[in-house]
């Protein structure tokens, strides 16, 4: 019985040793192990061996069985590992290929520098105000204290519509309709198209601006420059500086241009620059009295200041574009260079 | 305007340098947009003595040895034909810059560099110049304009350089002038605010002269139009002796960019330069009738001008009239008959003050300028226009080209030219600043710009100058300080009084831009267009002449006729734009843009027109299909929890059978279709190309829509696949809708597929929908499952006459 059993084991032994495969080795269990099995078969001779050998016997089988199981299970995890490398290695790609994202679009340039500014001054407590395009002469001019003989009225500069209506020249314009609906405090900013009957490299007869106006008890000059100072280093960095020089405005008073410190060269001098140190970004001042007064708003109480920035110059220093018409022409190799949202 | 550093010096003494200069006037407000030397071009040329000069035999040249100084004594050929021994000419040495000229000797071909040469076998160490060569002419240095060398005079130092001798060492400052300060358009004015912001003295130009006889005829001014001309002043000037102006004058006009024409002329152009006031003279005995009157022109009249253009005039235009006819076009140009010519002897000079928008306007209708009209446009002071006229008849006196008479004629509205007081807050002056400005400052400032300040308490009186009509109030004087003061001592605050107000974008604001960034994430590229377009925009979209999209608002003054309406739908330009891409081989591509369209109430318009936002969407590729551009629009309505209905129609400029009109809960809100093959045409359209409309008006009442939760059913949904068969006209949303209404326990249905061909009729067509069933409050059951299924079918059999495929 001891050689039967040590053949049956050895020649399990050669036959797992041939498998080729987990089928294969299916194939060496059942004919060792299965119901028809050869070891299973000496089992089912136990009732011919004499009772006193039995233990024994069956301990000699067992041993043999669970010696072959080992190898069969030692022989089938290193089948099924090769068959997992095979299948890894079948799926092998070129990691450097192209990859198969959906392309995003972007916001427009000038959108992305509005939401800039909005987000900027929204959080220091402004409310976004959007006036009209169509304007009448009053709120374009006659409100903010450009008399009817001031060369900025023009007809060089205005499109006019109709001897009353004409397009927004500014959205300074949104100031008025603002202050005669509200009473103060007054912390609007204003985005909007503007039109100016002006065509070249740098103009375009058709570009945004942004008015901020804020309207309180005890505002100043020094609230002016402190609030642009913070909106400049948001816009174009911590290091940025602002310098006012006095300038002129109908509807403020005193007016100021803001420069800032160049972004580019830090105030040395570049050619953004134009070798002063200093670009100009934006128009400023004490809100005229006379603009008050006209809202009704107590200048014995209240004051003011206002700005105007131009949204498409920003964008221009901001991301070097070189022509205005790009903004406009909806040339996608324009349109998705600039991705600045935050 | 152009301000040269040596005319200002005459007003001021300057001692800082010319950047100095700059940096000061920039900081009060007086922006130079250029400063330039004179001979910015000229370098290295030096004053060069002849001590040699012999004829090179059989050529036109002379071999000179020429005494430079320093530089030595060096051998030049020179072609001039007054070279002379015992000469001094300029002579610009090897590595000077000098203007090179065309064979003319007289038109500047561009900046050359003096090298070493040889003419006719002669070494040449450096040129003897023209004044041309140096930049100059015969008004800026006389002789230069001499076709030959420029003489200089005996005492010219051998070697030294010649640009302080000839002027070429003047500073040019251009310098901006802001629309509030009309009196700082001259000369005198920028020196009055060089002298405050430097704390030197004003030197008062010289106004004396010698009345002498009386007019004998018996003249006189009137003026009808006082509205548009407050004060008109005449002075008779006789035994005039018309000739050249001396050479500092002529110099002074040419650096301001005036040539000289005759002492007469030139006084009047130097005034204006110096004063900023526009002047006139007439020819004495041209004036007819003994008298000269300001009036409104009639209606078709007519003048001709100094520059012998003929105007024909309206009641718009003001003009100058002697007894019989209009001899001036009042503040643009004097007219030809009164002109004065070299045998004048007497004049009548004339220093008006003129309605600003008059001038300007007519100056803009006739299409004629000058010098005179762009001054009256920005504004003149009476104060000034009294002054000129004092100005120009002592340079009457000084030149000695004339005898000024003792007949001065004027009318004026009673205008005061004297100082008018203005009293102002101490503190409110500095309220508006948000800093206080020491009282010995202010008072230091404002007397530096002559309004003689006087502090009272908190009381600040002040002697406002006539020529400043800007100033009215406290926060006028709290400019003049700050501004000389320096902005530099503004110290940022953060409104410490101001109230904490909520800030950010409105419901409105923030859906757009939530409908924007979803049209990005779908793969869509923000644009911009101009609100304006053009008529031929309305006419590629081959809209009919009834067609409400042609009932737009049009510019009176459009740069062109293609920027010359205010849009009505954004398609046109959504149109170009695709085919401008595809012009670039850009073939593919998807763009939104959302802007307002312009509707009016009426035309022309009385009210504020209908400013509607619109949203627009282009999708164009050989791939595209209806269905991508469709897509756009899915995903704004999913953006606003709404569901959009798509039913086919007809546009002029779409595919007749691809086009969609667009609704909302039964409100129409836009179209979606496919360019017509005629319109891609017409744009050079190369791939098929898909536009979107919709009105976010409308639908801006869906923002801000409350978002209610639905629980999850504890139930599985159950879903059931259909292929329907059914004539070839049913659409998806007819059998959608019928699926929808048979049962309302279906939450989804989708179509998976749609046959047509041989294994159905030729009039019939399958589609495949998939259709979702979801349980409320038990588990759906396969019963109730089958009596749902059956509603369905039995629905569409009776509805649609469609049945099951087979």
């Amino acid at each position: 019985m001891k050689e039967k059993l040590q053949q049956i084991k050895e020649k399990a032994i050669a036959a797992i040793e041939q498998t080729n495969g987990l089928e294969m080795l299916n194939d060496v269990r059942m004919s060792v192990l299965g119901k028809t099995g050869e070891l299973t078969s000496v089992l089912k001779g136990m009732k011919d061996v004499a009772p006193e050998d039995r233990p024994k016997v069956g301990q000699m089988v067992n041993e043999t069985r669970e010696a072959i199981e080992k190898l069969l299970e030692e022989k089938k995890i290193k089948f099924e590992q090769e068959a997992m490398k095979r299948r890894y290695e079948s799926e092998k790609i070129d990691v450097t290929m192209p990859s198969t994202k959906k392309e995003h679009g972007n916001l427009h340039p000038i959108t992305q520098v509005r939401n800039q500014i909005t987000d900027i001054f929204g959080s220091m407590g402004f409310e976004v105000y959007e006036g009209t395009e169509i304007e009448t002469d009053y709120y374009n001019f006659t409100a903010l204290n450009t008399p009817q003989d001031h060369p900025a009225r023009d007809m060089q500069d205005t499109f006019y519509l109709s001897p009353e209506f004409l397009l927004r020249t500014q959205t300074s314009s949104g100031q008025i309709h603002v202050m005669e609906n509200e009473k103060p405090p007054i912390k609007i900013i204003s985005p909007g198209k503007v039109f100016r009957s002006d065509d070249d490299a740098t103009h375009s007869p058709m570009f945004s601006q942004m008015e901020g106006l804020v309207v309180d008890k005890g505002i100043t000059l020094c609230d002016l420059k402190g609030m642009l100072d913070e909106f400049v280093k948001e816009v174009f960095g911590q290091e940025t500086t602002t310098r006012l020089r006095p300038s002129y405005f109908p509807f403020t008073e005193p007016s100021v241009e803001v420069d800032v410190s160049c972004f580019q060269c830090h105030g040395k001098g570049c050619k953004l620059c134009k070798g002063t140190g200093w670009i100009e970004v934006l128009g400023a001042g004490v809100v005229n009295n006379k603009v008050l007064e006209g809202c009704g708003i107590d200048t014995d109480v209240y004051s003011g200041f206002a700005f105007g920035i131009g949204i498409e110059r920003i964008a221009m220093l901001k991301y070097g574009i070189n022509n205005i018409k790009l903004l406009f022409e909806s040339d996608l190799r324009v349109l998705k260079q600039l991705d600045d949202e935050k | 305007m152009l301000a040269p550093l040596s005319w200002l010096k005459e007003y001021v003494d300057i001692d800082v340098t010319p950047q100095e200069l700059e940096d000061k006037l920039f900081s009060c407000g007086f922006e130079v947009e250029e400063r330039y030397e004179v001979g910015k071009d000229i370098s290295k040329v030096v004053v060069g003595y002849v001590k040699e000069c012999e004829p090179i035999p059989e050529t036109h040249l002379h071999l000179c040895k020429v005494d430079a100084g320093e530089a030595g004594i060096l051998q030049i050929c020179c072609g001039a034909d007054n070279v002379k021994a015992g000469g001094k000419y300029p002579l610009a040495l090897i590595g000077a810059t000098v203007y090179a000229t065309a064979k003319d000797h007289v038109t500047i071909e561009g900046v050359m560099e003096i090298g070493q040469g040889k003419l006719r076998g002669y070494d040449s160490f450096g040129m003897l110049c023209s004044g041309v060569e140096l930049g100059l002419n015969e008004d800026l240095y006389p002789g230069a304009g001499y076709n030959g060398l420029l003489v200089l005079p005996d005492d010219a130092p051998i070697g030294a350089d010649v640009k302080p001798i000839l002027g070429l060492d003047d500073q040019i400052y251009d310098i901006a002038i802001t629309a509030n300060r009309p009196d700082c358009q001259s000369i005198y004015g920028i020196a009055r605010e060089v002298a405050a912001v430097l704390g030197k003295q004003l030197k008062a130009p010289a106004l004396d002269y010698k009345e002498q006889d009386a007019l004998a005829d018996d003249f006189k001014v009137s003026v009808d139009a006082t509205d548009i001309c407050p004060r008109y002043s005449a002075h008779y000037v006789y035994d005039v002796k018309i000739g050249q102006s001396p050479a500092w004058m002529r110099r002074r006009l040419a650096l301001t960019g005036i040539g000289s024409i005759s002492n007469i002329v030139d006084i009047t152009n130097y005034v204006l330069k110096e004063l900023g006031q526009p002047m006139h003279a007439f020819d004495y005995s041209y004036l007819e009738g003994n008298q000269i009157n300001v009036r409104r022109a009639h209606n078709g009249e007519k003048i001709v001008t100094l520059d012998e253009k003929e105007f024909e005039l309206n009641d718009q235009n003001l003009v100058i009239c002697d007894g019989k006819k209009p001899v001036a076009l009042a503040g643009i140009m004097g007219g030809l008959n009164s002109e004065i010519k070299e045998d004048t002897t007497a004049v009548m000079f004339e220093a008006a003050k003129f309605a600003r928008d008059n001038i300007r306007k007519s100056s803009r209708a006739l299409g004629q300028a000058s010098d005179s009209s762009a001054l009256y446009s920005k504004g003149v002071y009476e104060y000034t226009t009294v002054m000129a006229m004092k100005r120009a008849l002592h340079l009457i006196d000084e030149l000695g080209c004339g005898k000024v008479s003792s007949s001065h004629y004027e009318a004026n509205t009673g205008n005061s030219i004297e100082p008018t007081e203005l009293k102002v807050s101490v503190k409110k002056v500095n309220g508006v600043l948000g800093i206080t400005v020491p009282d010995d400052e202010i008072v230091r400032i404002l007397t530096n710009l002559n309004m003689q300040p006087k502090i009272n308490g908190d009381e600040l009186i002040l002697q406002i100058p006539a020529y400043r009509e800007d100033m009215e109030s406290y926060p006028d004087v709290a400019e003049e300080v700050i501004r000389m003061y320096g902005y530099d001592h503004v110290i940022p605050t953060f409104m410490p009084t101001a109230q904490v107000t909520m800030g950010g974008l409105n419901l409105r604001q923030k859906n757009e831009l939530k409908i924007k960034r979803a049209l990005c994430a779908a793969g869509a590229y923000e644009g911009m267009h101009y609100s304006f377009f053009s008529p031929s925009d309305l006419d590629l979209l081959r809209l009919p002449e009834d067609a409400p999209e042609r009932h737009a608002i049009s510019l009176i003054n459009p740069i062109n006729i293609d920027l010359s309406l205010m849009r009505t739908t954004l398609a046109p330009e959504m149109l170009r734009a695709m085919a401008g891409n595809q012009k670039k081989g850009i073939l593919e591509g998807k763009i939104f843009e959302m802007g307002n369209i312009f509707i009016p109430k009426d035309l022309p318009l009385t009210e504020y027109p209908d400013e509607r936002e619109t949203i627009c969407v282009g999708v164009f590729g050989k791939e595209a299909t209806f269905f991508d551009i469709k897509g756009f629009g899915d995903v704004i309505a999913e953006t606003l929890g709404v569901k959009f209905d798509y039913e086919a129609t007809q546009k002029t400029f779409l595919h007749p059978y691809q086009t969609a009109e667009i609704s909302c809960n039964g409100e129409k809100i836009g179209y979606v279709g496919k360019v017509a093959y005629e319109v891609a045409d017409e744009l050079d359209m190369t791939v098929d190309s898909f536009v979107m409309e919709l009105d976010l008006r409308i639908l801006s009442q869906y923002y801000g829509k409350p978002q209610v939760f639905v629980p999850i059913s504890k139930f599985d949904e159950e879903k059931r696949d259909f292929a329907f068969v059914v004539d070839k006209n049913t659409t998806c949303a007819e059998i959608e809708k019928r699926i929808y209404a048979a049962c309302d326990y279906v939450t989804d249905v989708k179509l998976f597929d749609v046959y047509e061909g041989a294994q159905l009729p030729a009039d019939k067509k399958s589609m495949a929908f998939n259709v979702v069933f979801t349980p409320r409050d038990e588990k759906l059951k396969g019963k109730k499952i089958e009596g749902f299924v059956e509603n369905i079918l039995n629905d569409l059999k009776d509805n649609l006459g469609a049945t099951l495929r087979a």
